[in-house]
């Protein structure tokens, strides 16, 4: 039998950030694919978190998951906003067409 | 029964919460028409803040479990702070009404950002770090995408608001291998864990902190994670561009060098090279890619990346000289980039802000007080002496040649005769170029006495230079004490 140890859990968690970020880097076609990897980043970051924290038997690890989660509501509902501003101005959020402003 | 904690020590901020809910309480009772009202009172609450900052009894204190700490240096960057964001407000009067985005949100989303903002200077922990962080973060997206009707506005608070989170995420990503390798989110306890010697760090360890300190850099907009300063610089309404070159800068430069020197002090092998690095591509940055702007907000941004990697060279230095440097550098430069943005503010024809570095041509027959003030400003930046941005360069590189970093000061020496000649440049324009029509006459006060207050101290910042240094020598000398 396989034991699933802490590294799994960062494995998973480390895989989960990376898919974020290339998420973000990668994507051309729509914004709201960012917000979906920023969230992805962070629940990697919680995944992190409460491994660690059952494996050090520290509950600190889950009060700052716990806060992560709801800044990560916070920054949802910001970021949703802005699109929402964006898309009245400008009546499309395709990636490729943020572009106003170069150089 | 628990005991109730220590609220002196955050005096401060609980003033500025205090503040912004009842402002906005009041404001969504009173409507957009009480925002002049609502902006003045807000700043005189941040100068009560500053007040209180200094009230708060000498020496380093924690509270909340040590997650929260005051000290000199937590002090001085917080006089900055409130400086900033006092004056911010005082300069988007004008604008805001000018271009009817006079919004009793504005003063309350500032209030709230310094709160972040005073929050991360005094942060003690992974926890509290990240809280204050974020407080700031969030109160800028929304500041950034403010004039709403403007694509160009809401595009920079797109843009502002990606690349923060990302920034934010990596930050987190690296606080939780920290977390993890080392089983605490304390900086006292983190600071202890390497004291002894031959303790190596795990290699996990030291990912994390590479992650922390990438995200940081985003704060900062150190080279390589600079690419959203110019976007969001150019596309922000201008008193808000000039918020964020004032305020959330000094805080996260506040930030930087408390959690390297601090948590991650015994580690400085591990990240002087990080540091090296980011400051030399800043500056190289700063310096090049400035020459082809022709938009004024913009080649600030580039200015302001430039003089994040001088800032950068202190850190480098790791001593106390380098410290004081940094924060005598970033008083100096708190006051040439308020000024220079009081004369961007004014730049305005048939009640419409221009922006172009070309409208400034032949300023001087046209607006000779405001040439004279712009010019002080740039021959400031470019670092000619005997005005006050010299001072700041000064200190940084004496610090860095104490510390044998000679290359490090030779490239920063460099790239200052580069970056002087786009700042010459503009001199050169408004001094020796044929007038191009003049700017609207009816500049308001309030822009006009900040520009002389801004202009008088950057000349004469030799006559006040002392208490400057000394409060500068007082806040670098806590971080050594141990």
């Amino acid at each position: 039998m396989l034991e699933i140890g802490l590294s799994h859990y960062l494995t998973v968690g480390a895989i989960m950030f990376t898919l974020g970020v290339f998420g973000i880097f990668l994507n051309r076609k729509n914004v709201i694919i960012i917000l979906m990897s920023v969230e992805l980043i962070l629940l990697s970051v919680n995944i992190n978190l409460v491994a660690f924290s059952t494996h050090l038997h520290d509950l600190v690890g889950q009060v700052f998951a716990l806060l992560v989660l709801a800044i990560a509501a916070a920054e949802a509902a910001i970021g949703l906003a802005i699109i929402v501003v964006y898309f009245r101005n400008r009546g499309t959020i395709a990636v490729e067409d943020i572009n106003l402003m170069k150089g | 029964m628990s005991q109730l904690p220590q609220f002196t020590p955050i005096l401060p901020e609980l003033i500025i919460v205090c503040l912004a809910m009842i402002l906005l309480i009041y404001g969504v009772f009173r409507g957009d028409g009480a925002t002049r009202n609502i902006s003045w009172i807000a700043v005189l609450g941040l100068l009560v803040a500053a007040i209180c900052v200094s009230a708060i009894p000498a020496g380093k204190i924690l509270a909340f479990d040590g997650q929260f700490v005051v000290d000199d240096f937590g002090r001085y960057m917080k006089w900055l702070v409130l400086l900033g964001s006092a004056v911010a407000i005082i300069m988007s009067l004008g604008y805001n009404e000018r271009e009817s985005i006079s919004r009793i949100e504005f003063p309350v989303l500032i209030l709230f950002a310094t709160l972040g903002m005073l929050m991360m200077i005094s942060a003690n922990g992974l926890i509290s770090l990240y809280v204050g962080l974020e407080l700031q973060s969030l109160s800028l997206y929304v500041i950034a995408a403010f004039q709403r009707d403007s694509v160009r506005s809401s595009e920079a608070g797109l843009k502002y608001f990606v690349l923060g989170a990302l920034s934010s995420g990596m930050l987190l990503y690296g606080s939780s291998l920290v977390y993890g390798f080392s089983g605490t989110t304390s900086f006292t306890v983190l600071a202890d864990l390497f004291k002894q010697p031959a303790t190596d760090p795990s290699v996990g360890f030291v990912v994390g902190l590479v992650f922390v300190m990438a995200g940081l850099a985003f704060k900062i907009s150190a080279v390589p994670f600079h690419m959203w300063t110019p976007d969001v610089y150019e596309g922000a309404p201008t008193p808000v561009t000039a918020f964020f070159a004032v305020a959330p800068k000094i805080a996260a430069i506040a930030l930087f060098v408390r959690v390297l020197m601090g948590p991650f002090g015994e580690l400085f092998a591990q990240w002087q090279q990080i540091v090296i690095l980011m400051s030399v591509l800043s500056m190289l940055v700063g310096a090049f890619a400035a020459i082809w702007q022709t938009n004024i907000k913009r080649l600030m941004a580039y200015s302001s990346i430039g003089h994040v990697g001088y800032a950068l060279i202190g850190l480098a230095a790791g001593s106390e000289p380098g410290i004081r440097g940094i924060l005598v550098y970033m008083t100096i430069y708190l006051v040439m980039t308020i000024g220079a943005f009081c004369c961007i503010l004014a730049m305005r024809r048939d009640g419409r802000m221009v922006e172009n570095i070309s409208d400034l041509a032949g300023l001087s027959r046209t607006h000779p007080m405001m040439a004279l003030a712009f010019a002080v400003f740039m021959f400031s930046m470019a670092g000619i002496p005997p005005l006050a941005g010299f001072f700041g360069k000064l200190y940084i590189f004496l610090a860095a040649v104490d510390e044998e970093l000679y290359t490090l000061a030779i490239i920063g020496v460099l790239t200052s005769v580069v970056g002087a000649f786009y700042y010459l440049r503009i001199v050169k324009l408004m001094y020796f170029d044929e007038p191009a029509e003049a700017f609207d006459k009816d500049s308001n006060r309030e822009i006009g006495v900040l520009m002389t207050v801004a202009a008088m101290l950057t000349a004469f910042f030799i006559v006040f230079a002392g208490p400057v240094i000394d409060g500068a020598e007082a806040a670098a000398g806590i971080l050594f004490s141990g």
